[in-house]
C-alpha cells in the first residue's frame, strides 16, 4: 500500500525540532488517541462490508459483523435411538449414535432432558434417563446409551443439548453474487462502458490543452475561462438535451437510442473540461527553453506535441486517466439514463441499486455485490494513489 | 461476455486511430496546401505563414470544442428553453413551470434539504479534513492514517450507500440487531431505530455518507497547504512561546485561508450535484428529497422535460456564484503568467 505523499515539492513529513521532546508528552498522546479515534471510526463502516461479505449468510442473519469472530451458540433437539438400535456388548446393552446432524460444525457444550433446561448437565457427564440407564454424550454429539438391562422403549426419547458454532467464512457469498445475481455481468458491462470513456478523452484533450497552453490566436482567454466554468456546469444541465438529441437520431436512423456508443460519447464530452484544465495546466508549466529551442530547429507545433509534450505529460495523463476511469466506473446517473436496463447493458452501480429495493434484506449479497464493484477502484486507488493525489492538486488548487 | 469487452476495447482503438488520423491528416493538409517553402512567391510565404499559425490552433481544438458545445454548452440554453416549455416540450408556457416549482411542496423540501446539505457537509468535511491533516503530519503512523481516511474517495457513492445502509441497518426490536448505529443503540438501553424512515435525522444521516466520503479529498488538498507554510514561521511563534492551539488558530489557518475556500467550493458544488446517495438509500422518500433526484423523477419517472428542465436550472443557478469566482480566480492567474 503506498501512502499519501501530498506534494512533490514538499518536504518529508514535518521535521519534528528537538525542542518539541520537551513539550507536553499528554499533547502527543492525546493527538495520537485522536487520530486513532478518527481513523478507527471512518474505516469501521468498510470493515464492516468486508467481513461480512465472507460470512455464513446464515450467521451474518443473526449476529453483528463485529461478533463474526465469537463462536455462537444454539440450543436444539435430537431424538435417541429406540430399543430396536441397541447392541449387547459383553453383558451391557447399548445404544449409540450422533445427537448432530452429519456435515454440522456444531460443538456440544451441554446436554438435558427436558426442553426447559436444554444445559442441565455437562458434557461426558452420566445423565440418568427415564426410561432408564444412563446417557453420556461426548463433544462431538456422539452418545452412549448405556444399561445393564435391555431396552424396551419404541420411540427414542429426546434430548436437549446447548451447542456453539465457530464462526464460519465463505466465498459462497461471491460466487452466487457474481453467476445468480448478474453482479459478473454488469462487471464486465462496467468495463465496456469505462476502457474507452477513458481513454478517449485523453488524445482529445491534450491536443486543446496544447492549443491552450502554448500557440496564441484570439480568443484564448476567453476559450479557458469558458472551459474553467464548465468545470462546475451540473450534468443535471445536459440530460435532457442530450437524451432529446439521441431520441432524435434513433427516430430518424432506426436503431437504439440506448447503448453503449451514446454514454462513451456523453462520458468523453463530460470528461474533457477537467481533462483540458488539468493537461493545460500541466503543459504550461513545461520549460519554455526547450520548446522554443524546438521551434528554431523547424520542428512544427504537431512536431514538438507529439514527440516532447506529450510524453513530458505523462504524469499529468495519468492522474486524468485516473480521475477518469473511476468517476465513470463509479458513476450512477449517465449510465442511468444512456444506458438501456437490460442484463447486457446494466453497469455494477446501477445493479447494486436493484439489488438494494429487491434484495434489501439479503446482506451476504449486497456486501459481497458492493465490494466486486469497489475491488477495481480500490486497486488503481491504492496503485496509482501518487498521480491521484497530484491530480487532485492540480484541479482544485491551482484553479480554485 | 468477454467479447464485449474486446468491442469496447476494439472501439478504442477505432476512436484512437480515427483521433490521430484527423489530427495528422488535418496539420498534412495545412502543410501542403499553405506552403511557405521555396515553391512559392516570398509575398504568397509570409501570407501562408500568417494563415496557418492562425488556423492550426483551431485544427487542434477542433474535437474538443466539438464535443463541449454540444455536450454542454448548447445543453445550458436548450435547458434553460426546455424549461420554459410544457411537459412534451411542445407549447410554450412561460414561467409557469417556475410558478409551480415555487408552490411544490416536494420542491421546497428539496431546496430546504439542499441548503440544510450546503450548510453541513461542506462545513464538516472541511473540519475533519484539517484536524486529520495537522494531525497526521505529526505522526509518524500520518501516512497510513491519510490513505485510510482517503479511501472512501474511490469508491462509488453507491458502493458507499450499501456501506452505510449496513451501518443503519434495522431489525424488529425482538431480533438481534446487526447494523452497528442500532446495535450501539440497544447497547445503550435505547429502542432499535429504523434510521432511514426517522424524520428529521435521515437527511442527516445520509449527510454523514458524504462527509466520510469529502472529508479525504479535503485532508489531501490541505495537508499539501500546511506543508506549504514556512517552517520558519512556524518555529518563530514556538520560540515566542505560542503553544500548539494557538499557531493552529493564529497562523496555520490564516496561512491557508484561500485553499480553505477552494476546498469548500469544491464540496460545495459536490453536494449541489449529490444524487446517487439520496436515490439509493431513500428515494427522496421521508423528506430525504434533494434537488438532482427530484429533477431525475420528473425527467424520468414522469417523463416532464419541462419540469425536469427547470429542477436543472435552479441547480445551475445555485452553481452560478462559484463559477463566476473560478473564472475570475483563473483570469487572475492568467494574467500573472
Amino acid at each position: 500500500m503506498s501512502t499519501v505523499s501530498a506534494s512533490p515539492a514538499a518536504p518529508a513529513a514535518t521535521a519534528e525540532p528537538a525542542s518539541a521532546f520537551a513539550r507536553l508528552r499528554i499533547g502527543r498522546i492525546a493527538a495520537n488517541l485522536a487520530l486513532l479515534l478518527i481513523v478507527a471510526l471512518w474505516t469501521f463502516p468498510t470493515a464492516g462490508l468486508l467481513i461480512s461479505s465472507v460470512r455464513d449468510a446464515d450467521q451474518l442473519a443473526l449476529s453483528g459483523w463485529w461478533t463474526s469472530l465469537t463462536t455462537s451458540e444454539a440450543t436444539g433437539a435430537a431424538a435417541l435411538g429406540t430399543a430396536a438400535d441397541q447392541t449387547d456388548e459383553d453383558g451391557q446393552y447399548v445404544i449409540s449414535g450422533d445427537i448432530l446432524a452429519d456435515g454440522t460444525s456444531f460443538t456440544v457444550s451441554a446436554v438435558g432432558i427436558t426442553s426447559r433446561e436444554p444445559g442441565a448437565f455437562g458434557v461426558g457427564e452420566p445423565v440418568e434417563m427415564r426410561d432408564g440407564g444412563i446417557l453420556t454424550v461426548d463433544e462431538t454429539g456422539a452418545y452412549r446409551w448405556t444399561s445393564a438391562t435391555p431396552f424396551a422403549h419404541e420411540r427414542g426419547p429426546r434430548v436437549y443439548y446447548v451447542a456453539s458454532e465457530p464462526p464460519r467464512f465463505t466465498f459462497d457469498n461471491y460466487v452466487s453474487v457474481l453467476t445468480a445475481n448478474g453482479i459478473g455481468q454488469s462487471f464486465i458491462n462496467s468495463l465496456t462502458v469505462a476502457i474507452p470513456a477513458t481513454v478517449v478523452p485523453i488524445l482529445i484533450a491534450a491536443f486543446a490543452a496544447y492549443a491552450l497552453a502554448w500557440m496564441s490566436f484570439p480568443g484564448r482567454g476567453i476559450l479557458v475561462a469558458i472551459i474553467v466554468g464548465l468545470l462546475v456546469v451540473p450534468l443535471q444541465m445536459s440530460l435532457i438535451p442530450i437524451l432529446r438529441i439521441y431520441n432524435g437520431i434513433a427516430l430518424t436512423f432506426g436503431g437504439e437510442a440506448k447503448g453503449y456508443l451514446g454514454v462513451w460519447l456523453a462520458h468523453t464530452a463530460f470528461g474533457l473540461p477537467l481533462a483540458i484544465f488539468l493537461l493545460r495546466n500541466y503543459m504550461v508549466g513545461l520549460p519554455r527553453e526547450i520548446m522554443e529551442s524546438a521551434r528554431m530547429d523547424g520542428a512544427t507545433h504537431f512536431q514538438i506535441f507529439v514527440t516532447m509534450v506529450l510524453p513530458l505529460s505523462f504524469p499529468a495523463l495519468a492522474s486524468f486517466a485516473i480521475f477518469q476511469f473511476l468517476w465513470v466506473w463509479n458513476d450512477l446517473l449517465v449510465a442511468l439514463i444512456f444506458l438501456g436496463s437490460q442484463d447486457t447493458e446494466l453497469v455494477l452501480t446501477g445493479r447494486l441499486v436493484n439489488l438494494l429495493g429487491t434484495r434489501g434484506n439479503n446482506w451476504e449479497l449486497l456486501t459481497a455485490g458492493a465490494f466486486v464493484s469497489m475491488i477495481v477502484p480500490l486497486i488503481v486507488f491504492f496503485s496509482l494513489q501518487r498521480y491521484f493525489v497530484r491530480g487532485l492538486l492540480a484541479g482544485s488548487v491551482k484553479g480554485g | 461476455m468477454i467479447g464485449q469487452v474486446l468491442n469496447a476495447i476494439l472501439a478504442v482503438v477505432v476512436a484512437l486511430v480515427a483521433a490521430g488520423a484527423y489530427f495528422w491528416g488535418s496539420n498534412w493538409l495545412l502543410d501542403k496546401f499553405l506552403r511557405s517553402d521555396a515553391g512559392v512567391s516570398p509575398g504568397a510565404s509570409v501570407r501562408n505563414d500568417r494563415l496557418r499559425t492562425s488556423i492550426r490552433p483551431w485544427l487542434f481544438l477542433a474535437p474538443a470544442l466539438l464535443f463541449l458545445s454540444l455536450y454542454l454548452v448548447y445543453p445550458v440554453f436548450e435547458t434553460v428553453r426546455l424549461s420554459l416549455m410544457n411537459n412534451n416540450s411542445t407549447r410554450f408556457i412561460g414561467l409557469s413551470n417556475y410558478l409551480w416549482a415555487i408552490n411544490d411542496a416536494n420542491f421546497r423540501q428539496s431546496l430546504l434539504n439542499n441548503f440544510l446539505w450546503l450548510l453541513i457537509v461542506p462545513a464538516l468535511s472541511t473540519a475533519f479534513g484539517l484536524v486529520i491533516a495537522v494531525l497526521a503530519d505529526r505522526l509518524w503512523w500520518g501516512n497510513i492514517a491519510k490513505s485510510l481516511v482517503f479511501m472512501p474517495m474511490a469508491i462509488s457513492f453507491v458502493g458507499a450507500s450499501v456501506i452505510w445502509r449496513f451501518v443503519y441497518a434495522y431489525r424488529g426490536p425482538d431480533q438481534a440487531q446487526i447494523g452497528v448505529l442500532n446495535a450501539l443503540a440497544t447497547g445503550m438501553g435505547f429502542a432499535p431505530q429504523n434510521w432511514l424512515t426517522n424524520i428529521p435525522w435521515n437527511s442527516f444521516l445520509l449527510m454523514v455518507i458524504l462527509i466520510w466520503i469529502q472529508t479525504g479529498f479535503a485532508m489531501v488538498i490541505l495537508s499539501a497547504a500546511l506543508r506549504g507554510i514556512p517552517e520558519e514561521t512556524l518555529e518563530a511563534a514556538r520560540i515566542d512561546g505560542a503553544n500548539e492551539v494557538q499557531i493552529f488558530f493564529t497562523i496555520m489557518i490564516p496561512q491557508i485561508t484561500s485553499t480553505l475556500i477552494v476546498v469548500w467550493t469544491t464540496i460545495t458544488i459536490t453536494v449541489l450535484k449529490v444524487f446517487d446517495i439520496v436515490f439509493a438509500m431513500t428515494g427522496g422518500q421521508f423528506q430525504t428529497e434533494v434537488l438532482a433526484n427530484l429533477m431525475y423523477s420528473w425527467m424520468f419517472r414522469s417523463g416532464d422535460f419541462g419540469r425536469g428542465s427547470t429542477i436543472a436550472v435552479v441547480i445551475l443557478i445555485a452553481v452560478m456564484p462559484i463559477m463566476i469566482w473560478n473564472i475570475r480566480n483563473a483570469n487572475r492567474e492568467q494574467g500573472t503568467r
